[in-house]
């Protein structure tokens, strides 16, 4: 498992990433914690001639929790959302879903940028940014842009972002109410089986807003509207459970893989969703 | 002379048997300055990789190097053309096959060796595997045993003759072209009689996967032909050094003296670094033709989808018993998928191993078993991960219809177990398939571990337990894992163990040196089971020297004295005898050497802990130490000066540990997925020698059982694919999945070892795996549950539940 040869650049501003993405085009890539590409170049399924190391890069760390928002700068790691008493208070669904993500020595290199740049299905932190309504930051050679993690995920290995473009941020409104963040996997370091993310909102037992995000059981996030809409106006009971994995069994699309067949997915997604929203609903 | 200290303190000081010595490997294992086949560097060493075959089956047309060959750093690649003449393209098996060395025409399993790499460095040489042009031309595959005996695609054109019709094997007669052996014991006609006559008979048929005993250190060699003076330097990760030095004399015609072979320190061995492996061989080709050193390690893919998978084995039962649950008798067929070629490593007699030892720890008055191994378009391989040859199929086997048989009778198995144990009035037992088992005393051992769980008590929050599912007031359910089994290691008897007619013996030689320490060389090599630990403490306790002043050393064929290797738990019962009786050899000459001193006679000497006293009188005494000194500066008239010995220890019987198991398990119906509550090992190995490290073994013995009951498969798709050639899929447990082990243990020596040793190191293995199992299809047997197949991950747990109706 040994990559083929590729040039290796460390530039110390964004300008300069953007000027070697310029020049290489395709055969460019930039790096952040390279738990997902250094893998795949070993693999020789990511061919990466020019690869552009994005650790010394000025303005792409740092936590910012202000009073109605959260900025994650692109090189944060899952390590330090994990150690971060500020954001822990402020969301703390991203620190319950850091600690499922694979293991301390991966998380000590894994950024929140890379995280949810890299496409892969299997990644935890896509379905949780869409059920947070995160947008990400994105800078190319024709300026900067904002967009919507609930837009941004159009296949496997296929986003939004321009091939030129660099993710700079994460931003995402304060979270309300009870949450949960809930992975079934079959060992410690292992991508999700099914995964589900849950913030939660009532006032006076009703449920006032709710929002559910899926992972790994399609090859996308699966940011399920009708799931959420099933809960809200209602005391979160049975029925409204089963009516809210009904509305996100009618969204996933997973497929057979070594962790089991579809139906068998189909059947966990609802049981883990169902877990979530009982824990995010008592946390409320 | 007056005694500072007691005696018991001069036992203390010894460290000796019994003792829970820190193992002396560690200081440096712990500090990374272990020094592993990897971290051999030689001046000029060039390095050596695989083209491998993307395809499970298929006809090579033409192999073109020259691209590869402009690769910058790349000096040579090496097909089945290039060995031909020397007669490497294929190499002899350890079951009495033969294995292409390079793809000879075809390939026959996804990951097969085409074209060997050689370059300067191992980057250059993965631009080189990159830049070979293989065609291949796609032949259908064959990953079914059943199917393969009923297809008309020859596997092997290389076993047919020009008919198409099988050619005698290796072990007899062959009755289809892709049929490679049946080899049965016991008796057919008399087991079919009493089945059919019986009360009660339980059939069941169930899968043992393939896995892989994936080591951490992955296989690999440096070889090193110094053309001037003739001899070759093979450095590799090798369980049996000594064999693979007479092998590789025998298949490259290089006198035997000239070939030093030396295994370094090894990452875990588990088997699969029993067998030769194509890397060796092209290694040594490699640096016999550009007259450098050239090394080979595999990478993670390559070790989990080329070197030696274990088990595969599909299995056929029918056990009969009287409806009091007296078992009469037992029948057992299984079909063997051991891939393209048959590599199993297993004592040559023995093509399916010791799977005969199918009636485990029951007195079961008749029996047979027949194995019909079958080629298919998978990985060769067929080793014992982490047990002696087969015998964890065989534990697995009985340990199931034994459970299988409690449902029938709708007995409770703990019971059922208890009125059909061998007693142990009956040892030495001879069993109905033909192994004559040493001691034991299982009633003893499995009352003690059923009252340490309190079996009672879980048997009724069991009951419980299925109410309250009923009840819909859980989604638990709750399984009770038993296993008691009977492992047979220590091979063996000369007289019928030999892996290609080298007996299965071993050795030790002791050298004492002048001032009372001692070095002793033996023909095993440990992989991380501590024998440099454990080997100083049998000879402490038999020569009277500190475990601290004897250095302990294995695996460099110029030094150590011939045996036959780690594995198959030999070590301890066959090199620890032989060590054992070399100390009692330098025991019985510096006996004469104290009584020269003490001017008295021989026979008014004793041997007490560490000194020679005179007879009623032990204030008159030698140390060992003293003794020592003397054989090395004294004229003694009629003895030789010196303290040495070696013996070579053929052992009279195997050895036959045992235990008892129990695994408490609660599953979550609804994911699939278990939380082990609670697991419990009674080990009888016998004399204990290093307690500190038997629990150690027993704890990572567990954890690979785990692994393989739970989840861990090499798995294919229909293509010949493989599926789990990574950790990402192949299931490797961590810290976090492992329960808490709580150990216990009885002692029943065995009476032939010279310090009634038997072996620990695979056991857990053995009675993990049926224990873990157990624990699942007993969660769900009051469901209607009588077998599923292993292994249990959560996707095949939730489809238990499901098929049984569990879920809305
Ligand atoms: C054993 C193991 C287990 C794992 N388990 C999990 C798990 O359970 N859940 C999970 O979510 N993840 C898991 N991961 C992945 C891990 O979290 C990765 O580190 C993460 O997905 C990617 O982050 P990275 O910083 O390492 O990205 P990199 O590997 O550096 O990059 C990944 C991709 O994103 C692109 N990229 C990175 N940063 C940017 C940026 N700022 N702008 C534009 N593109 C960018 C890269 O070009 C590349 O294509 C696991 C990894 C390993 C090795």
């Amino acid at each position: 498992m040994i990559p083929a040869a590729f040039e290796y650049y460390r530039p110390k501003d964004i300008e300069g990433v953007l000027a070697i993405l310029e020049q290489h085009g395709d055969d460019a890539r930039v790096m952040a914690g390279g738990h997902s590409l250094i893998p795949m170049m070993k693999l020789r399924m990511a061919d990466v001639p020019h690869l552009i190391d994005l650790q010394d890069v000025g303005g792409l760390s740092g936590i910012e929790v202000t009073g109605d928002s959260i900025r994650l700068g692109a090189l944060v790691t899952q390590a330090q959302i994990i150690d971060s008493a500020e954001l822990t208070r402020a969301a703390p669904i991203l620190r319950e879903a850091a600690l499922q993500i694979a293991d301390p020595q991966v998380r000590y290199m894994g950024t929140i940028g890379g995280n949810v740049a890299n496409g892969d299905p299997g990644n935890d932190m896509p379905g949780l940014m869409q059920c947070l309504d995160a947008s990400f930051s994105l800078i190319g050679p024709d300026g900067a842009r904002e967009v919507a993690a609930r837009d941004f995920y159009e296949a496997a290995y296929m986003t939004d972002r321009e091939d030129d473009e660099v993710l700079t941020a994460v931003t995402l409104p304060l979270p309300q109410g009870g949450y949960a963040y809930e992975k079934q996997k079959r060992k410690i370091g292992d991508y999700a089986t099914a995964a589900a993310a849950v913030q939660i909102t009532g006032q006076g037992g009703t449920c006032t807003s709710a929002s559910i995000a899926m992972t790994n059981l399609s090859d996308t996030p699966i940011f399920s509207e009708d799931a959420g809409e099933a809960l809200v106006g209602t005391t979160v009971d049975d029925a409204a459970i089963k009516a809210a994995m009904a509305a996100m069994l009618g969204d996933i699309d997973p497929t057979e893989d070594n962790r089991g067949p579809v139906a068998f997915k189909k059947h966990v997604a609802g049981v883990i969703l169902r877990r979530a929203i009982t824990r995010a609903w008592s946390r409320a | 002379m007056k005694d500072e200290i007691t005696r018991d303190e001069r036992i203390d000081n010894l460290k000796g048997m019994g003792c829970s010595r820190k193992r002396v490997e560690d200081a440096r294992f712990t500090q990374g300055k272990g020094n592993y086949v990897d971290d051999v560097k030689l001046d000029g060493m060039l390095f050596g990789d695989f083209v491998r075959s993307p395809y499970a089956h298929a006809r090579i047309t033409n192999i073109d190097s020259a691209a590869a060959l402009e690769v910058p750093g790349v000096l040579a690649v090496l097909t089945a053309k290039d060995l031909e003449p020397l007669g490497l393209h294929w190499m002899p098996t350890l079951a009495g096959d033969k294995q292409m060395v390079l793809a000879d025409g075809k390939v026959l399993f996804q990951g097969q060796e085409v074209a060997f790499v050689v370059a300067e460095d191992r980057y250059a040489a993965a631009d080189g595997i990159e830049a070979v042009e293989v065609d291949y031309e796609e032949l259908p595959v064959i990953v079914d045993p059943f199917e393969s005996l009923k297809s008309d695609v020859i596997l092997r054109e290389d076993t047919v003759d020009e008919n198409g019709r099988p050619t005698d094997g290796a072990h007899g007669p062959r009755n289809h072209p892709n049929h490679i052996f049946t080899w049965e014991a016991g008796d057919k006609a008399p087991t079919e009689e009493v089945l059919a006559n019986a009360e009660i008979v339980a059939e069941e048929s169930m899968y043992y996967h393939r896995t892989h005993p994936c080591p951490l250190e992955t296989c690999g060699c440096v070889a090193s032909m110094d053309k001037v003076n003739g001899k070759l330097t093979l450095w590799g990760t090798f369980q049996a050094p000594h064999a693979i030095r007479t092998i590789v004399s025998l298949i490259s015609g290089i006198e035997e003296h000239n070939i030093r072979v030396i295994s370094p320190d090894i990452g875990g061995g588990f088997g699969n670094k029993v067998g030769a492996y194509p890397g060796y061989v092209c290694s040594v080709v490699a640096s016999i033709v550009t007259g450098k050193p050239v090394k080979w390690i595999e990478d993670r893919m390559d070790n989990l989808m080329t070197t030696a998978f274990a088990r595969d084995y599909w299995m056929k039962g029918k056990i009969s018993a009287t409806k009091e649950g007296k078992i009469t008798g037992l029948h057992c067929h299984v079909t063997a998928d051991h891939g393209g070629f048959d590599a199993c490593a297993d004592p040559t007699k023995f093509p399916a191993g010791f799977m005969n030892i199918c009636t485990g720890s029951y007195d079961i008055p008749t029996a047979y078993l027949a194995v019909d191994g079958v080629y298919t378009n998978k990985a060769p391989g067929g080793v014992s991960y982490r047990c002696s040859f087969r015998v964890t199929e065989a534990v697995y086997f009985i340990e199931r219809m034994i459970e299988v048989l409690a449902i029938k009778l709708n007995m409770d198995a703990a019971e059922l177990r208890r009125i059909n144990f061998i007693k142990k009035e009956q040892f030495p037992y001879k069993a109905a398939l033909g192994w004559e088992y040493d001691s034991g005393d299982y009633h003893t051992a499995w009352d003690k571990a059923l009252k340490t769980v309190d079996y009672e008590g879980l048997r009724a929050e069991q009951a419980q337990r299925v109410e309250d599912f009923k009840a819909g007031k859980t989604r638990k359910l709750m399984g009770i894992g038993l296993s008691f089994f009977t492992e047979i290691v220590g091979a063996g008897p000369v007289k019928n163990c030999d892996i290609l007619g080298l007996g299965m013996f071993d050795s030790c030689e002791i050298r004492i040196h002048p001032t009372g320490s001692a070095i002793a060389r033996l023909g095993t090599i440990s992989q991380g089971q501590g024998h440099a630990t454990t080997f100083a403490q049998i000879l402490a306790s038999e020569i009277g020297l500190p475990a601290d002043s004897i250095t302990i050393e294995e695996g460099d064929t110029d030094t150590a004295p011939y045996g036959l290797g780690t594995y198959g738990s030999r070590s301890t019962p066959v090199a620890g005898a032989a060590t054992a009786m070399a100390g009692r050899k330098i025991r019985a000459k510096a006996q004469m050497i104290a009584a020269y001193l003490l001017e008295v006679h021989d026979n008014d000497v004793e041997f007490d802990v560490d000194r020679f006293v005179v007879k009623g009188a032990p204030e008159r005494f030698k140390t060992m130490k003293e003794v020592a000194f003397a054989a090395y500066n004294q004229a003694i008239p009629g003895i030789e000066p010196g303290l040495e010995a070696v013996s070579y220890y053929d052992p009279p019987n195997m050895t036959y540990p045992f235990g008892a198991y129990v695994c408490v398990m609660d599953i979550d119906v609804d994911t699939g997925v278990p939380d082990i509550r609670r697991f419990y090992a009674l080990d009888d190995c016998g004399t204990r020698i290093n307690p500190m490290i038997i629990e150690g073994q027993v704890h990572g013995g567990l954890t690979e059982a785990l692994a393989v009951a739970l989840g861990q498969e090499i798995a294919y798709d229909d293509m010949g694919n493989c599926k789990t050639g990574t950790l990402m899929d192949f299931f490797l447990p961590t810290a976090w999945e492992v329960p808490n082990y709580e150990t216990d243990y009885t002692v029943t020596p065995s009476p032939h070892h010279p310090i009634g040793a038997k072996g620990v190191g695979e056991s857990p293995h053995v009675g993990g795996v049926p224990c873990f199992s157990n624990a699942v299809q007993d969660a769900f047997r009051a469901f209607g549950n009588t077998h599923t197949n292993m292994p249990h991950d959560h996707w095949r747990i939730w489809k238990t539940a499901n098929e049984l109706g569990l879920h809305d």
